[in-house]
């Protein structure tokens, strides 16, 4: 672990970094918004990020990797600038989910900005199928819906949040 | 009589569609109004005599009497903290998202009810990660009750204080677990704990801690407006007051339906003003009535009108109303398919502290696999018991057994248990034709 601190926070987000520990009574529970707080900035969960969360709680850099591999929203490789999420779950099955999770995965297999991913139960059953782009609610999807709206968010014609939802990049 | 919806909890979202999450949207519509009434109460008193009186159980799945509850804290012990568990993930479960991304300001008005009623002046709120449209409206909404008096420091001249915190999750089923969620609360990874000592004694920084459902906090206020015991008149039985109700599958109007409890399955799905029945036109051959990890019933008119009553279903078919997640399937869908996908999101969602769910989950989920993909073989139903049987011994009972520390355990059981007590016959013939092509989407619609 590096004693003086690896400085991988910019500025904006270092205050912030601060302020979010201050919240909690214990500075260990800090440890998932900080996470959540990096992956806005970097588009993953680097172990740099993760050695300055470290140092921010007060807990080893093994504590942080040990807690944040437990979740799944946490990208511990580069996942390129747009992280979907394709649910599969009962009604999404019946109604089509499978089809756009295919359809969407052969379509940017090689496209590094885009990481396609099976989850689970998104709560937007009411309007199913649905998928999300970086947290984002996308609902009453089909293949080729679904696969317009990545285009959009690649040619910009959508704002994206960040990877891990927020607003800040 | 056709069945409607009676709006509580959903009035605001519903009659104010342009603006129920801002705090003018809120004060328009008589937000906070039950908090300063609340305010001027004995703090005690909340929870003894109107929540009492009121039945109000948990809306989150157990359905645990919420003044019992909050009644288990540890006198004397202080600091004590309130987490409310917003982790909603129960497959085919939508009210809570609901609730947050357009009514913030009733779940910030419930809280400070209860932080009021149990002495508690730090509050958290574990919202499921995925909810970044939700985690800006609770912000903000927190931001804008702290501009207006209603939380901070001396709120509304009352010399009682609260700040509330909103801590995003990251993508775990498990920690809507009360004590998987504490856990993941202090920075670990989200495995539950053993039970005793509850939350109540040792929770959150091993202080007592309650943790209450969103819905359940959301229906606070009215509880205070229309009294207890008026509340208590809603309802039948013991299942007190109206629910939401996650609608979903093959019905003609899916959505969060907030009905009295009391109507039956029926009502919900059939209703034209509810679900309007299945799109085809086809019966329903079955449907889960709580979420993913109770057991089914069937599209069965003994089943169909069956009340929406907590006790009444859980003591006569062995489910449960759960989380308010109502699933419909029509006569084109495969069981097995449904029961392989929710194996699976068992499966991948144990979190291996125990070794019966983390193991066994997984082998029921390869089962069901080949069973749902026209691979099964002739005991592959015996073979599921006998998995199940070391995850909840009995498989059957109602309520389960269990080997593991948490219920996720069990629920991985659940259809196993249902398609050996309603499709017993169709999964073995399934079994017995060899290897077959069955369309994934058995007959999708559309």
């Amino acid at each position: 672990m590096n004693a003086s601190g690896p400085g991988h926070f910019n500025a904006a987000n270092l205050v912030r970094a601060h302020e979010i520990v201050a919240q909690y009574p214990k500075p260990k529970s800090a440890i998932l918004p900080l996470a959540h707080l990096a992956q806005d900035q970097d588009g993953w969960l680097s172990p740099d990020a993760m050695r300055e969360i470290a140092q921010l709680v007060g807990e080893t850099p093994a504590e942080v990797l040990g807690t944040c591999s437990f979740y799944t929203m946490f990208k511990r490789t580069p996942c390129g600038k747009y992280v979907v999420s394709v649910c599969t779950n009962v009604t999404c099955l019946i109604l089509g989910g499978p089809e756009i999770l295919e359809h969407l995965e052969e379509r940017y297999a090689d496209d590094g900005d885009v990481h396609v991913e099976e989850v689970e139960c998104l709560a937007a059953c009411d309007n199913a199928p649905s998928m999300q782009v970086n947290y984002e609610f996308h609902e009453h999807l089909n293949p080729e819906v679904a696969a317009a709206i990545v285009d959009d968010y690649k040619s910009g014609v959508l704002t994206a949040r960040g990877v891990s939802g927020g607003r800040t990049r | 009589m056709t069945a409607t919806e009676t709006r509580l909890v959903t009035a605001r979202l519903r009659e104010r569609p342009e603006d129920s999450w801002t705090m003018d949207g809120a004060l328009a519509s008589g937000a906070y109004e039950s908090l300063k009434q609340a305010l001027g109460m004995a703090p005690e008193s909340i929870g003894k005599e109107q929540v009492a009186a009121s039945g109000l159980r948990g809306r989150g799945g157990a359905g645990f009497p919420a003044a019992t509850k909050w009644s288990f804290l540890a006198p004397d012990s202080f600091p004590r903290y309130l987490v409310v568990n917003a982790d909603e993930g129960e497959p085919s479960t939508f009210k809570d998202r609901m609730l947050i991304e357009l009514d913030p300001h009733a779940l910030v008005e419930g809280i400070a009810i209860a932080a009021f009623a149990v002495s508690c002046h730090l509050a958290f709120i574990y919202l499921r990660g995925e909810f970044a449209l939700g985690y800006e409206r609770l912000t903000d909404a927190i931001r804008d009750a702290k501009a207006k008096g209603f939380l901070g420091a001396n709120i509304q001249g009352s010399g009682f204080d609260l700040e509330i915190v909103v801590h995003r999750g990251a993508g775990a089923y498990i920690c809507g677990e009360e004590s998987a969620l504490i856990e993941s609360l202090e920075g670990e990874r989200g495995m539950p704990r053993i039970k005793p000592p509850f939350p109540a004694v040792a929770g959150l920084y091993a202080k007592p801690t309650v943790v209450n459902n969103v819905e359940t906090l959301a229906t606070l206020p009215h509880i205070i407006a229309m009294g207890g015991e008026r509340y208590a008149e809603l309802g039948v039985n013991k299942s007190t007051g109206t629910r939401i109700f996650s609608l979903s599958g093959h019905v003609k109007r899916p959505g969060n339906y907030e009905v009295e409890l009391g109507i039956t399955f029926r009502d919900l799905i059939f209703s034209p003003e509810l679900g309007g029945g299945t799109p085809s036109g086809r019966p329903v051959k079955f449907f889960i009535p709580g979420g993913a990890s109770s057991q089914w019933l069937t599209g069965s008119d003994e089943h169909l009108d069956a009340p929406l009553d907590m006790d009444f279903v859980q003591q006569t078919f062995g489910v449960m109303l759960g989380s308010g997640a109502v699933m419909v399937y029509d006569d084109t869908v495969n069981p097995a398919l449904i029961a392989w996908r929710l194996a699976k999101f068992f499966a991948h969602e144990s979190c291996g502290k125990c070794t019966p769910c983390r193991e066994g989950a997984g082998w029921i989920e390869k089962v069901l696999y080949r069973i749902s993909h026209g691979e099964g073989r002739p005991n592959d139903l015996d073979l599921l018991f006998s998995v199940g049987n070391s995850i909840s011994p009995g498989v059957l009972n109602a309520p389960f057994t269990q080997t593991t520390i948490c219920p996720l355990g069990p629920s991985a059981v659940s259809g196993v248990a249902s398609l050996h007590k309603y499709f017993r016959e169709e999964v073995i013939a399934m079994c017995s034709n060899g290897p077959r092509a069955i369309p994934v989407t058995a007959g999708a619609m559309q």
